[in-house]
């Protein structure tokens, strides 16, 4: 296995230049676990944990930029995030065990794809933006829209994620939910995994809705039917329940070695359920 | 100040705190070779081929097939199992090919170009499919081996009752999941062979090396490595991978290492057997036991390995601590082809009363009695006498044991407080508190302990050091501590003048296996008389007094040595006076006495995510004199740690005879967070016949929590859960079929 160190933004997307195939390393926590199993013999690898300027958190007006580079631990110990993204901090927070979190980063999280990232539900409610970087110039690509398939992203060759950009909550969202369903209270792969964000009306009524599920489809979902469904209305019974049945019809879930389809249908379903009633566990 | 009964500091934590213990990957053995295991892709079929790539550089390698093998046989019970599958393989993961390379990732790396051709033959890969007989895998019906348990009249007992209850349960694999994976080296000199490794029963091992090379006594060496768990897992499996070793290092004429990675670790070693149970029982209309007639089948895997012995033990135990007068326990275990099952704590006792327990729950609701009325009214006192005529004469401690569990619990108030929760549909749980009733025998089942007639001995050098020489391994569970303090007290010397001699088949006695929960009760037995001789010698040669200081000591073992470098003390086993076993009728004194323990499990299950949260396991525990209170205060926790597993989170997926999940992060056990918080009561009703009072503790945890569990889990739910695992998956997929009925 060949190891190189780019120091610079510049360095690295030159190494990735010359060395077409070639796999970024960030906090490598899925990483040590193809390599342990001989995946990735022969291979070039390109470490970034020397690329200072992508370790970063900066406050904007609107929004927060978090460089690639941060760790879920450091994540979860920023003032600001804690106070505007209390879902990314839930989320991190239950991620592995805190080796797994004091190494694994946002942008290493988000390049891996795997349909059961944990933080995926929390950033596609926050509605991130990710920004990346290549000889060609710079993108910011909608966080929905980076994820190709199971463990697929529509990165370019050669293409970095540099930072991840989440705008402020404004109104600041009446309720807020998050849930990890994993295959026990720690270190543990989800088997369902969601984050919703509600907002209502004086009324009573749903202004805004966000609910996201992870590890229920080859990617992160939206359950956008039922957010549509639920704008204006009041939440029934009848309401949540229709809610629910739209949900079902968002998500693809498949019987693995962690769980089985039909037992996801029915939790994502549940979760919807909970997040709505606003139920503290 | 007596050793037995306190918290003594174990003998050999400083060593394993301070990383000096070395396990058998740390030893750097000079000219070793690492080998590596070519395995059946199959479940069944017959090899036609083995083709080795000549992309590979072979010359780098050594190879040892079925032919390299004197007499191709592994040793336990039956000669059926090959070293090295010959001709046929008849499960997945079966050891065809060794490779050997000085380095490890190249061995690897050679297993990629091997490939094997087959000749696929249809597979049997459930009891059921094997009960079938549509295809004969064993003998003429698949049956490795039957028991057949009677007492009194079953048929006429069922006719006379006025309640009967059934009912069939389904137990599935466990993987011991020990903290250090299957390890073994061996090197040979001038036709000697040595065998080290990661291992419980070094003469298993020994006896299994001499039949493989055609070799004495005294040309096998075996000896134990500091060993990081077994839990049964090390019992028999060595045998294999200690022969897979020595071929490798015969042919090369170098030392050979083999060392599993985990997922071969977990996918090709031994695991708990899987086993259907039915219990059909007939009460009096007032909850008396009238009638037990149950059937149990396990599945035993592809060779017979020690499937006789789990069945034995499973079958004794299935009735559970009752007293019944008909009884009648129908056992078979059966020929399938997935990787042979084996020792694990418990030894088929878990999965016969994990049936046992939880039926009480169904006779509960069938005859309007609770389930502690029903255990209170039949359970074991002293005098009973058990389905096997065992007539229990002392250390009795059920029923104490069970009222401590539901005293301290607050089992009925609980019990009563969660019907009403349950009730109000606006809660995000429903609650249930749960409880299950065990005995588990300690020692060999029958006559097993008359044949092993184990051997231990204490021995005093002119240097005045005392050493404990037994073949019993500490494999975690404080064998050496326990030891030190029978051997001290029996000596009347201060614990640390005391040292143990590390298992070594050219220095130690054939204590017989570590297992079955009679290293303490039975070899530690064997080592107290060792050293009530030592004792009287050293009393003679010390003129009337032990010495207490190590100067004065050794005056008194320079004399009693007399010239001789030591004096060594050996002790037999002897079977304690009245007590009958016979083999044919499968009846008289299964076990030279029991322990009893009883849990009261206090869970959540969760209505968004069918997950169960076990809030508290409450558990007390007759263990017969606690030699070390705090040691076996552990091996509760532990064992119930490893129960709370199995009944909640491991699951074993099984896939054309294979399993698909052999990895810690898909073969889920509980992690800290998962364990619940325990209240842990140590119950001493003495044994006379074992060292200072002592009975078995290692196994009987494992028993206990999982029928609480699905007992809680029945209340919590309102549904009785035949099986393990509870996982969510599998509460929902009951729920949604009691919704659908409803």
């Amino acid at each position: 296995m060949e190891f190189l160190r780019p120091r610079s933004v510049r360095e690295a997307l030159e190494t990735f230049q010359k060395t077409p195939g070639a796999l970024a390393l960030a906090g490598g926590t899925d990483f040590m676990v193809g390599w342990n199993m001989g995946l990735l013999n022969g291979k070039t690898v390109v470490d970034l944990s020397r690329i200072a300027e992508w370790k970063g958190i900066e406050a904007g007006k609107t929004g927060v930029r978090i460089g690639s580079l941060v760790t879920h631990a450091e994540l979860q110990r920023h003032p600001l995030i804690r106070r505007e993204f209390p879902l990314l901090v839930e989320a991190c927070a239950l991620i592995g065990a805190i080796a797994i979190q004091n190494r694994g980063t946002i942008g290493g999280n988000i390049a891996n794809a795997s349909p059961a990232a944990d933080t995926f539900p929390s950033l596609a409610v926050y509605e991130a933006v990710v920004h990346t970087a290549s000889p060609q110039g710079r993108r910011a690509i909608p966080f929905l829209g980076i994820f190709a398939g199971p463990k697929k992203t529509h990165l370019r060759p050669g293409e970095l994620i540099e930072a991840i950009e989440i705008p402020y909550a404004r109104p600041r969202p009446s309720a807020a939910y998050f849930r990890k369903v994993g295959t026990r209270a720690a270190q543990a792969l989800s088997k369902t995994v969601a984050a919703g964000l509600l907002w209502l009306s004086r009324g009573k009524t749903v202004a805004e809705s966000r609910f996201a599920l992870g590890s229920v489809a080859p990617t992160i979902r939206r359950a956008r039917k039922a957010e549509d469904y639920l704008r204006g209305r009041k939440l029934t019974a009848e309401t949540v329940g229709r809610a629910m049945d739209l949900v079902e019809a968002e998500i693809a879930p498949i019987d693995d070695v962690r769980s089985t389809a039909a037992y996801r249908f029915a939790v994502s379903k549940n979760l919807l359920k909970e997040f709505l009633e606003c139920r503290p566990r | 100040m007596p050793a037995v009964g306190t918290s003594a500091r174990r003998y050999e934590g400083p060593e394993k705190l301070s990383g000096r213990a070395l396990y058998l990957d740390d030893h750097d053995i000079p000219g070793c070779l690492f080998g590596v295991t070519l395995r059946s892709e199959i479940p069944r079929g017959r090899i036609k081929n083995v083709v080795f790539d000549r992309a590979f550089p072979w010359s780098e390698c050594v190879v040892a097939t079925a032919e390299d093998i004197p007499t191709n046989i592994v040793a336990l019970i039956e000669d059926d199992q090959p070293l090295l599958a010959d001709g046929i393989v008849r499960h997945a993961l079966e050891p065809i090919a060794l490779i050997a390379h000085e380095s490890r990732e190249k061995a690897y790396e050679a297993l990629r170009f091997v490939r094997v051709e087959y000749e696929e033959l249809p597979p049997v890969l459930t009891i059921e499919d094997s009960l079938s007989r549509r295809e004969i895998l064993y003998g003429s019906d698949n049956v490795f081996k039957r028991y057949l348990v009677r007492r009194g009249d079953v048929e006429k007992g069922l006719r006379e009752s006025p309640v009967v209850v059934e009912g069939e349960y389904r137990v599935p694999h466990q993987e011991q999941a020990y903290i250090e994976n299957n390890a073994m080296a061996a090197w040979w000199k001038d036709g000697a062979l040595t065998v080290m490794g990661s291992l419980q029963c070094p003469y298993y091992v020994h006896k299994a090396m001499k039949k493989l090379f055609g070799l004495s006594d005294g040309q096998v060496r075996v000896i134990q490595a500091t060993t990081g768990g077994g839990f049964g897992g090390k019992e028999e499996y060595p045998n294999m991978i200690g022969g897979h070793a020595a071929a490798l290092a015969r042919k090369a004429g170098r030392p050979v290492k083999i060392v599993y990675d985990r997922s071969e670790d977990m996918a090709a070693t031994t695991k708990r057997h899987p086993a259907i149970v039915r219990h059909r029982t007939g009460l009096s209309r007032d909850g008396r036991l009238i009638a037990q007639d149950i059937q149990v089948l396990m599945d035993g895997g592809a060779y017979v390995t020690l499937s006789p012995v789990v069945l034995s033990r499973g079958t004794i135990h299935a009735p559970g601590p009752y007293e019944c007068p008909n009884v009648r326990v129908d056992a078979s275990v059966l020929a399938t082809n997935t990787p042979p099952n084996g020792a694990f704590r418990g030894f088929g006792a878990p999965q016969t009363l994990f049936a046992a327990e939880l039926h009480w729950e169904k006779i509960a609701a069938a005859t309007g009695i609770d389930s502690l009325s029903l255990r209170r009214k039949n359970a074991f006192r002293e005098g009973s006498v058990t389905a096997t005529g065992q007539v229990l004469k002392e250390s009795v401690g059920a029923r104490e044991v069970l009222d401590l569990a539901v005293g301290k619990s607050g089992y009925l108030k609980k019990r009563s407080s969660y019907k009403r929760w349950n009730r109000d549909p606006k809660k995000p749980c429903w609650k249930g508190i749960g409880l299950a009733l065990v005995h588990h025998g300690g020692g060999f089942t029958g006559s097993g302990e008359v044949y092993l007639a184990s051997r231990a001995a204490v021995s005093i050098g002119r240097d005045g050091l005392v050493r404990v020489l037994a073949a019993s391994t500490e494999i975690g569970q404080g064998t050496n501590t326990l030891f030190s303090q029978i051997v001290a007290d029996a000596l009347g010397l201060p614990r640390d003048l005391v040292a143990i001699e590390n298992p070594d088949t050219a220095k130690v006695p054939d204590s017989g296996p570590t297992v079955a929960s009679r290293t303490c009760m039975v070899v530690g037995g064997l080592l107290r008389r060792a050293a009530d001789d030592l004792r009287s010698a050293l009393l003679e040669a010390a003129g009337g007094s032990i010495p207490q200081s190590r100067s004065k000591l050794r005056q008194a073992a320079v004399r009693l040595c007399a010239g001789e470098k030591e004096r060594r003390f050996e002790a037999s086993y002897e079977p304690p006076a009245g007590v009958h076993w016979d083999d044919k009728s499968y009846s008289g004194d299964a076990y030279a006495v029991y322990s009893y323990a009883a849990v009261a499990a206090d869970i959540e299950v969760d209505k968004t995510s069918f997950e169960v949260r076990v809030r508290k396991i409450t558990t007390a525990q007759d263990i017969g004199r606690a030699i070390n209170p705090l040691l076996a205060a552990g091996q509760v926790t532990g064992g119930t740690a490893q129960a709370v597993g199995w009944a909640l989170y491991e699951n074993v997926v099984m896939k054309n005879g294979r399993m698909t999940n052999p990895q810690l992060t898909n073969y889920i056990i509980p992690t800290a967070l998962d364990t619940p918080p325990m209240d842990v009561i140590l119950v001493e009703k003495p044994f006379s016949g074992g060292p200072f009072g002592a009975k078995g503790v290692g196994e009987l945890p494992m028993d206990v929590p999982a029928p609480a569990i699905a007992a809680a889990v029945h209340q919590a739910t309102g549904i009785l859960i035949p099986e393990l695992p509870l996982i969510p998956e599998t509460l929902h997929r009951y729920h949604d079929q009691t919704q659908r009925q409803r």
